[in-house]
């Protein structure tokens, strides 16, 4: 950037909460023109810092100035009105309205007291077109893809005038075409002269994106770097303030163990369900880390669903610990002792009234019955126990599970089912939108409990994660198994091929 | 352990607690003689009494609320159950009544008196638990039905006469004395004993919270949500038949027009103002707060001599306040206020540096 002047910027921003340190002197430029990613774990400070930069906070020192001038916004409105947009994590728009209605909710241009619908149809289809998105804005929302929705989210938030555009975690529901899609929409953005604040978990996604990347590690800022001159390794390595060599060893080995002796705990023979899943053979074996590898929508969660029991299958034979019977429900899966770590961790898993505790020991509970209570002092140190064994991170086990950061709410499920320890556990993407740490350490966590005999069903869109982790690997496209790689043959590069269907020497090879 | 237990439960009624307290201490200082209490025969009388004793119906039913509440569902027709248990016991003491006997005939038994009506109130509640568990109907219209059809069922019983008997033992259920306090009080007691242990000694409890807080996870987790919903709607209707006993006892009749009548907003406000989450975390000792600070309005207003066409408009007015000092959002805009002004301050000064 030659001697452009930032359209944003703040110096030694600090920000308390309730005494606590949130952001200590952090100082951000965002020159116009430009991707800046925003990186660090999960409550490195990153929301914190897009809060006070956007009024939703008032930081407790530092100045913000915005196109050169000191300013302070009181409310989200003011900067909003400024120029300066905000798309949160989650999409915050209604399925049952038209993509127009969803744009102009709230705030419907007026022509003599009535809603001006030509007008907001008009400017609907505008603000698209900036984001080379050529759609019927009439039609309802919920006939797009989430892609197009997010797309949709970013033109509700962005104004022919915006200066500024700042995308919280905008990739975290996007497959990876979808990904792209936005990408170039975030790139003619910038070659148009905004600026943008891009905040990922996707570290490969960021580098490929991004300008210019600020690392923010405990509410500091750790530098401020340019993307195409710092590798992946680097970026992890600041963000965790540690190094990761000595887990990477450590799991090749692991990997390399000898798995043909195993016991058979859960079987399964052609398998189907009507529109969901085509027939598959599965083996999950005492003390194995099964992955499933595929696209979104190949199948991956569906198999979970139905080994678990949440959805029925019209076809197959299971054979569970030698006695052939079936899971007709997640009731009955309990009760053979399966668990269930769903992908959608606040939909699906926590209940967000509880305690961390009440969480905690939810599944032991239920498979103890109704009736076997457990006491309130066995609860405290059960969830005490797997708070430490799993490192979450709070003040006390009797907090608001709801409180609690991204990674560490996806750990106390993943404690939940350690503590009524299963003998299958399946975990659906569970290190997704969660900080690289506690990424490493749920892998870890994982290696672990299959080593004490656990059987462990891992799905996951990271296949490095998955080669690390597993000892074979079923790679799911188009709602059918393809193949399984194992030992030697477990390679992102060919699972990558069997995805993309690319018939290679790697597929015709390793056919189990 | 318990004392952060107790602790956390303790912020959530400290909003009533402050509330109660206030009607209370207004009573001390502009209502002569609120807190004589007086021991006639051996009973305590007083108007301070009086709120536990007119409040024990209200109580009972909104016990039942609470449960349902928190399930993430509602229960309207607690009213209509009360009003049917009351016809129920009524018909069996006088059955020949609407036909114009005015003998009594043999008097059943005072077991059956009891037991048959709770059984019917059992049996209504199953059917709102069967129409919102298993029908998935949503609970709001589900139990319209019986509050609507239920004063028919009760009138149909009656013969739209308002049943009145004369039977000592089953009206100590409604104005009798144990150990100086009245009947109805300890019938509260015992329920919140019993029900404090079906879902704090048990799991009952726990798994009711998450299924109302997220059915989907409770469903993953193997919780049999739709026999925890049938449970407190079935046990709902059994605390509704309870409190149509004891109010039916109380007047020595069964008017099936207004026995009961608005008792499902009563319990519903009660449960709110108690601080229990819809759909989630409940607190029976805030529920029962509740109840009394609605009976402490009523019996207030009553002893200062308001106009009873008065008394409906002064409660909205007590309930809305009550609730809007528990509203966290409330609190929040206060503060917001006070600190957005300063904002403002703050940014005028900034303006004239620029």
């Amino acid at each position: 950037m030659n001697i452009k002047k930032p359209v944003l910027c703040c110096t030694s921003i600090t920000k308390f909460f309730s005494g606590v340190i949130a952001l200590d002197k952090v100082n951000f430029n965002l020159f116009p023109g430009e991707i800046h990613g925003l990186l660090g774990e999960n409550g490195a400070g990153k929301s914190t810092l897009i809060k006070c930069l956007t009024g939703v906070y008032l930081p407790d020192h530092g100045d913000i100035y915005y196109e050169g001038k000191r300013v302070v916004f009181a409310a989200p409105s003011e900067a909003r009105n400024r120029g300066i947009s905000t798309v949160y994590q989650e999409i915050n728009l209604i399925q049952t309205l038209s993509v127009a209605e969803n744009i102009f909710a709230g705030r419907q241009p007026l022509s003599k007291g009535r809603i001006n619908w030509k007008k907001i149809n008009e400017r609907s289809r505008e603000l698209l077109a900036m984001l080379d998105l050529d759609i019927d804005v009439t039609a309802l929302l919920s006939e797009y893809s989430t892609a197009v929705q997010q797309m949709v989210a970013i033109a509700r938030s962005l104004d022919i005038s915006a200066k500024v555009l700042i995308l919280d975690e905008p990739t975290s529901s996007l497959d990876e075409d979808e990904a792209h899609m936005l990408f170039n929409v975030i790139r003619k953005l910038r070659n148009e002269g905004m600026a943008i604040v891009f905040i990922s978990h996707f570290l490969d996604q960021v580098l490929e994106l991004c300008d210019t990347l600020t690392i923010l590690r405990n509410g500091e800022s750790v530098g401020e770097y340019r993307a195409n001159e710092i590798s992946k390794h680097e970026l992890i390595i600041k963000m965790l303030g540690k190094k990761l060599a000595a887990f990477e060893n450590r799991v090749a080995e692991l990997n390399s163990s000898d798995e043909s002796k195993k016991d058979v705990f859960y079987s399964v023979r052609s398998m189907s369900r009507r529109k969901s899943m085509k027939h598959f053979d599965l083996d999950l074996k005492k003390g194995e880390v099964l992955g499933l590898a595929g696209l979104l929508g190949s199948g991956r969660t569906e198999i979970a669903r139905l080994l678990f029991g949440i959805d029925k299958p019209h076809s197959g034979n299971t054979v569970i610990k030698g006695v052939s019977g079936s899971v007709l429900s997640p009731k009955n899966a309990v009760r053979h002792s399966f668990g269930y770590c769903p992908e959608d961790r606040k939909l699906e898993g926590l209940i967000p009234c509880l305690t961390i505790r009440e969480n905690i020991v939810l599944a032991l509970q239920v498979k103890k019955g109704l009736l076997k209570y457990i006491s309130l002092k066995k609860q405290r140190k059960i969830a005490e126990k797997f708070m430490q064994l799993v490192s979450i991170k709070a003040p006390s086990c009797e907090e608001n599970v709801s409180r609690l950061s991204g990674g560490n709410q996806q750990k106390v499920i993943i404690a939940r089912w350690l503590a009524a320890n299963p003998e299958f556990l399946i975990l659906d993407e569970p290190t997704r939108g969660i900080d690289v740490g506690a990424k490493f350490e749920i892998q870890k966590l994982i290696l672990k409990f299959r080593d004490l005999g656990m059987s462990i069903l891992f799905i996951s869109s990271e296949l490095d994660e998955l080669v690390r982790c597993c000892d074979r690997v079923a790679v799911l496209r188009d709602r059918k198994k393809i193949t399984e790689y194992t030992g030697r043959s477990l390679c992102s590069e060919k699972i990558m091929a069997t995805i993309a269907h690319v018939t290679s020497e790697a597929e015709d090879g390793n056919l189990l | 352990m318990r004392k952060i237990i107790s602790n956390e439960e303790f912020k959530r009624v400290l909003g009533p607690l402050a509330a109660f307290l206030l009607i209370m201490m207004f009573n001390m200082f502009f209502t002569p003689g609120f807190f004589n209490m007086q021991i006639k025969n051996g009973h305590l009388f007083g108007s301070f009494v009086d709120i536990f004793n007119r409040g024990a119906p209200v109580m009972i039913v909104a016990i039942g609320m609470t449960l349902v509440y928190a399930t993430g569902g509602i229960d309207l027709s607690v009213g209509s159950i009360m009003a049917i248990s009351g016809a129920v016991a009524a018909y069996m003491i006088r059955p020949d009544y609407t036909k114009g006997v005015i003998e009594y005939g043999t008097l059943p038994p005072l077991f059956a008196v009891i037991l048959i009506p709770l059984l019917v109130a059992g049996l209504l509640g199953l059917w709102n638990g069967i129409l919102v568990a298993y029908l998935k109907i949503q609970p709001i219209i589900a139990t319209l039905i019986l509050m609507v059809a239920g004063r028919g069922i009760a009138q149909l019983i009656t013969q739209g006469q308002i049943i009145t008997f004369e039977y000592p033992e089953f009206q100590f259920l409604g104005s009798g004395f144990l150990l100086g306090l009245p009947v109805s009080v300890i019938l509260v007691i015992v329920m919140l004993v019993l029900v404090n242990f079906l879902t704090r000694k048990t799991a009952l409890g726990i798994f009711i919270e998450s299924v109302g807080s997220n059915p989907t996870a409770s469903f993953y987790l193997g919780i049999n949500s739709r026999v925890i919903k049938l449970f407190s709607y079935l046990f709902c209707g059994i605390c509704a038949g309870l409190a149509g006993l004891i109010v039916t006892a109380d007047i020595k009749g069964a008017d099936a027009n207004n026995c009961g009548l608005w008792y499902e907003l009563d319990a519903i406000a009660s449960v709110i103002i108690g601080g229990t989450v819809w759909g989630g975390r409940f607190t029976l000792f805030g529920t029962l707060l509740g109840a009394i600070i609605i009976q402490s309005i009523t019996t207030t207003i009553l002893s200062r001599g308001v106009a009873p066409e008065q008394i409906l408009v002064f409660k909205a007015i007590v309930v809305m306040a009550v609730t809007l000092v528990q509203s966290s959002n409330m609190r929040k805009m206060i503060v917001d206020s006070v600190f957005v002004a300063n904002r403002k301050t703050d940014k005028t000064v900034n303006k004239g540096l620029n």
